[in-house]
This record gives C-alpha cells, structure tokens and sequence, in this order.
C-alpha cells in the first residue's frame, strides 16, 4: 500500500483530497488529510461579517463533512515534515511515511512582525479581518462605533487576497451611508503600492470608485511601527497616518510548520514550481494554494484552478510521466464595490485584468472589469457554489483552470 | 510605446517602465535614474544589482526583502531613492514595479 499524505484541510488540502479520492486505484492508494482544526471556514465570508451581511453561521462549518468517507482524516496538530525521510510527525508522537505529500497549510496573518500591532490595543481599535476571530470582533466594533478616523491598511505583500482590503473600504462607505453616519466616518485606504490599483487598465477603469465614494489614498507607504498609545501608523520615512479605527491587513506568512521543517522561504512560503505544482527541493513533495511562494494571488480561486492541474500532475508523477506545465496563473474573482454591486476579474500571470464579458465570450452574463449587480449575485451565489462544488472537487460549468482569451478586449500580452 | 534613453530606443509602458529587461543597461538606468532626481552611486547600483537578481528568480520584492538583503538597510534605501523607494529603484532596474492583481 502506498501512501498519499495531504497536510491541511483548508480550501486546497479538501480540493485535493476529493479530486484524487476517484482517481487514485483504491488496492494501491491509501490517502490521509491532516488539520488540528475542525472547522472549515468560507474565508471569502471574512469580509461580510462585519458589516452584518453574513452570520457567523454561514461562513463555517465542520471541516469533517467535506473529507470523503475512504479518506482518513486526523485532527492532530502537525510537529515537523523530514522530506528526506519521507515522513511526517504528529504532536502526539505518531509518525507517518508518505510516498507522496502535498502541502496545504496556508498562510497566517503575523501581526506580531509589526511593531505595536499586536499589543494592548489588537481587538480593540486595532483589528484584522483575515481571521475568523478578527472579522468577527470588528463586527462587534462596528456595531456601536460613532465614526471618526477609519483607516484601511495593507502592511506589506503578498497578502492572501490583495483585492479584500479594497472592498473593505468600499463595503464600509456603504456600511455607514446605510446607516446614516458616512458624514461622521473619514476612510482612508494606506497601502505600500504606489495606489489603491497598481495596473494601467483597472486605474483608468476604475479609480473614480474611490472618488465617488470620497476614499482618500495613501501610497508607498511602508509601515514601521503602530503607535497604539497616540493611534497612529508610521512608516519609514516617517509619514504618519492618524486613525480612530485602525483595520489592517498584517503581514502574511506560511504555517510554521514550514519554518521548523526547514522548507520555506523568508515568508515560509515553499518555493514551488509555478507551471506544474512541484516543489523545488523534492520530487514526491507538491504545493498548492496560499502555502506555496508562487507569483499569484493567494486566493481560493487559485487554488481551485491550481487543484485541477495537481491532480493532472499527481497521476503523471506517479505514472513517471512528464508533468504538465500548464498552471498559468488563473484568478478569477468577483470585487465588491458596495451598494449591492460588483465587478468580477479574469487574469492570469501575464495578462492584466480586462474588460470584455465572462464566462461565454461576448455574452456574459458577467461583465469584466464594470460594476454590475449581475457580479453581485454572482459573489452573492459563489457562497453555495463552494460549500456544495469547489471544494467537493465537482468541475465548475464553463469554467476552465488555464484562462481563456475569448471575449476579452487585449491589446498586448505585458 | 517607444522612447529614446541614452541614445537607445527602448519600449516603455505609460508608467516609464521598461517592458524588456534586454534593452537595459547601466546608461539607460542612469538615465531615468536623472528623471527621478537621482544621481547614482556604487551603493545605488548595488541595490539596483540585488533586485535585478530577485526579479530574475521571480522573487516578489518587498521592504522586507529589502531588510534582508545585507544590501543596505531600509532608512538609506529610503534616503538613496526618496519618495517611493520600491517604485523608483525598479523603475531604474528597469524591471517591473511590484504590483497587486488589479
């Protein structure tokens, strides 16, 4: 019997072991998933929470309900992976030795790398709302906050979904116009890009956002150190931005598990080959999702493309055939803009986000890159679409993993 | 779109970034390099080295990477390329600025 280890039962860890449950001959294959959670978090969901759009219920559930039945699932936390060993070991002791392992442990928010982040004021007038528990806290805050200085803010990339910090900002102009206090509510957006959008085309098509919903920009800005005592962010070059309510987005790093395995990079991301999901130490050793260092988005829809190609390339490897190069970097996600609209975005590593019309080529229904409550509902629907299809592994209709050029209005490849 | 640095016509994007790492050199850099108000030295080209490298390994570059690199620390590459030190050293290295999805 050989064995298949998967480590991480997020959104990429149960793609992976759903795809290869019916792929992989039974006599041959035992495959095991490995998570210390049991919950299973809709992590898109982070962003309503705490504007009351969703409840805590709808973005979490037993992580158990989503592993196939022939898959052996452990609750255990993970001590260290030998890779030139060829094994795992668990916090309890036991040891398991793996013919293939795949990495999905993903990427933890680090508050603790900023000075004064994490310090008596984290859930207080400081918050993140990459976590379950973060989300949910500013929810709480928001509810009775009385306005003042509202700063949304990226401390340094990558982050697991660079665009999340942008709706944020503009679900809050909505969050407050609703509830009749925008005048009382001052948003500023602090990045350390040089804008709120960073590519030509989605600047010029888009940048009037922020404008019409008076969203002032802060860029280049490096952050040193949180002021938590005088409630300001400072960055290198001294720059300080004064805020009431400060939302961040801390510093993104891979599981530390990586780190004590000795198989990440400064970020304990693992370096992995960005075509076919192998890493680049070991052979039998792949990666996917926000846990490898690879040059896209760390989102769920990557994951769910990159999950597609693994588990084309698991079989090859096994079969000792060549791997497929074929990961070419697929996102595609819907952008919050507020007001019960969205835009939806189609790009990939070489192509920037464009407008033209998704997923059938001059039809739609979807428009790229234009606000419309079409996207809405389609954000709106993406929530069934990944309980009930993505991470069950069931193939997204009219949906490829490798990005399509039809009905989209390129001028050059950049 | 096309333009001509230091007697070399290079492609450029509406930023003024160069599109083809090939067409540069250590005069074109020097050139752009005066655009931005920055006369370049040893140190600069040192740092300008560093992320060439990073960026030829496809390595995302950061101000953490920056903290990192044994290069230079992150108050003089402030001080060596003012305002935007990130954005103006690739914009010289004649490499992309690093960037977000949208």
């Amino acid at each position: 019997m050989k064995n298949l280890v998967i480590l991480g039962a997020g959104t990429s860890g149960t793609m992976m072991a759903n795809h290869l449950i019916s792929r992989l001959p039974k006599k041959e294959w035992k495959i095991t998933i490995i998570d210390q959670y049991k919950t299973h978090y809709y992590q898109p969901g982070f962003l309503f929470l705490p504007f009351d759009i969703y409840t805590t219920k709808q973005v979490k559930k037993k992580g158990k309900k989503f592993i196939p039945k022939r898959v052996r699932y452990l609750q255990e936390k993970i001590e260290l992976i030998e890779p030139d060993k060829n094994r795992v070991h668990l916090e309890h002791g036991e040891t398991l030795d793996y013919t293939i392992l795949i990495i999905a442990t993903g990427t933890k928010i680090a508050p603790e790398e900023i000075e004064g982040m994490k310090g008596p004021k984290w859930h207080k007038n400081i918050f993140d709302f990459y976590t379950y528990e973060g989300s949910k806290a500013l929810r709480d805050k928001f509810r009775e906050w009385k306005g003042g200085k509202l700063v949304v803010h990226i401390t340094e990339m990558p982050i697991k979904c660079p665009v999340a910090p942008l709706e944020f900002a503009f679900l809050a102009d909505s969050y407050f116009k609703n509830k009749g206090m925008r005048d009382k509510v001052e948003i500023t957006f602090v990045t350390p890009l040089d804008g709120a959008f960073t590519k030509p085309k989605a600047t010029k098509a888009l940048h009037y956002l922020l404008e019409e919903k008076k969203i002032k920009e802060v860029t280049d800005f490096n952050i040193e150190r949180v002021d938590f005592k005088n409630n300001k962010i400072i960055d290198y070059a001294d720059t300080e931005v004064e805020y009431d309510l400060l939302v961040t987005i801390p510093t993104n790093m891979g599981d530390a598990l990586i780190e004590r395995s000795g198989m990440g990079d400064d970020l304990n991301f693992v370096p992995t080959d960005k075509a076919t999901l192998q890493t680049l130490a070991h052979e039998n050793v792949f990666a996917i999702g926000d846990a490898t260092n690879l040059p896209a988005s760390k989102a769920g829809s990557v994951a769910h493309f990159e999950a597609e190609i693994l588990t084309e390339n698991i079989l090859r490897y096994i079969d000792k055939k060549p791997l497929k190069e074929e990961f070419d970097g697929h996102a595609n996600c819907f952008i919050e803009t507020g007001n019960g609209k969205a835009l939806l975005i189609d790009f990939n590593y070489t192509h920037e986000p464009v407008e033209g019309t998704f997923p059938f080529p001059g039809v739609g229904p979807l428009n790229l890159l234009k606000e419309s409550r079409m996207n809405h509902m389609g954000k709106m629907a993406f929530r069934w679409i990944y309980w009930n299809m993505l991470i069950k592994g069931i193939h997204i209709p009219f949906v490829s993993a490798t990005m399509s050029e039809k009905g989209k209005h390129f001028e050059e490849v950049k | 779109m096309e333009k001509t640095i230091a007697n070399k016509s290079v492609n450029i994007n509406d930023e003024g970034y160069l599109t083809d790492f090939s067409q540069w050199d250590k005069e074109v850099g020097t050139e752009i390099a005066k655009e931005e108000d920055i006369e370049m030295t040893d140190k600069h080209w040192e740092v300008i080295d560093f992320l060439q490298d990073k960026h030829h390994k496809e390595e995302a570059l950061s101000i953490r990477g920056i903290k990192k690199s044994g290069v230079i620390n992150i108050k003089e590459f402030y001080s060596l390329f003012p305002g935007g030190p990130l954005k103006k050293s690739t914009k010289i290295a004649g490499i992309p600025k690093p960037k977000s999805c949208i």
